[in-house]
């Protein structure tokens, strides 16, 4: 079992994710420079938040076209595994590995607080330890994380059950008012269509531990460790 | 020679920027505000005077890094040296 976490200039999270999967299975991910193009093999793939090139033109635009995201696409192709989360996910849209577009926040501002978001789909390899319709809180920290697609993309998400986390209520009503930023539908993580890559604003790594407040986000490492082992 | 590239966000793209500029225009007596949408200028600098042989690669710019062809559109304006 590999794992890499991508760090791009102005990542902030990368730290705190190797932390959370160390802590959950023992195992030490490895760190990868985003112009790296020559490397080992990995099971999983990481692309944490942050600010990567200070937001600049786009939030993930200019890391998307980082000489690690060709490999990351050829890799991927091949089955491993590739989460994104906050600009990691901004980077997966930016770089066309995931359908849409984040977008700012509808309110215009910094949404920081603790959101609760409702399990869609619990068959995926980043959310099968979690029931179906499972309620979790797990906090957000972003400034564009308003999901938008096409008509046409967003029929197919469905479709195909692609969209696995929903912002919702603390009882589950998935409505306006528990929607932080004004995505579509409520959309707060999707996969491809392939199941193997994973986009979500969402950071599970900072509930990852009681002393952050919270453990909703162990069973999301627990789901994609299981997958890779 | 200079390039300047308009984007925007397209038409069908809510721009919440826009929308709190008009509500302040108006706020501040500007009645006929209809609505606002924000947009960005990129100026690039070539080293080349030739607008017919760049727009291909200042097209390609566009589609590749300066704009998100699902939520922008643009306008590419070639200035020539005098």
């Amino acid at each position: 079992m590999k794992i890499a976490i991508v760090v791009f200039p102005g990542s902030n999270c990368d730290r705190d994710i190797s932390w959370a999967i160390e802590n959950i299975c023992g195992k030490k991910p490895n760190y990868l420079w985003h112009k790296e193009k020559n490397f080992a093999n990995y099971d999983l793939i990481i692309l944490p938040g942050g600010f990567s090139y200070g937001d600049y033109l786009r939030c993930g635009a200019i890391g998307s076209h980082s000489p690690i995201i060709n490999e990351i696409k050829k890799r991927s192709q091949k089955g491993a595994k590739i989460i994104g989360i906050c600009n990691g996910f901004q980077i997966l849209t930016e770089s066309k590995l995931l359908p849409g577009s984040l977008l700012q926040n509808e309110n215009l501002k910094f949404v920081c607080k603790k959101v609760f978001l409702k399990v869609n789909n619990n068959r995926t390899f980043f959310s099968k330890k979690y029931k179906l319709n499972e309620i979790i809180n797990v906090p957000v920290a972003h400034m564009e994380g308003r999901y938008y697609c096409s008509k046409k993309t967003l029929k197919e998400l469905e479709n195909n059950e692609q969209i696995v986390f929903k912002y919702c209520s603390d009882n589950g009503d998935i409505n306006s008012t528990n929607n932080p930023n004004g995505s579509i539908m409520n959309i707060a993580g999707i996969i491809n269509l392939k199941g193997n890559i994973l986009g979500m604003m969402p950071h599970p790594e900072r509930c990852s531990e009681e002393i952050l407040g919270g453990e909703n986000g162990i069973n999301f490492f627990k789901s994609v460790l299981e997958s890779i082992n | 020679m200079k390039v300047k590239i308009e984007v925007m966000l397209k038409d069908a793209i809510l721009d919440p920027q826009g929308n709190t500029i008009k509500k302040s225009l108006i706020g501040l007596g500007f009645k006929n505000v209809k609505s606002v949408r924000q947009g960005k200028l990129i100026e690039i600098e070539l080293n080349s005077n030739s607008s017919n042989k760049e727009k291909s690669n200042i097209e390609k710019m566009c589609e590749d890094v300066l704009t998100n062809s699902l939520t922008e559109k643009y306008k590419i304006k070639f200035l020539k040296n005098k």
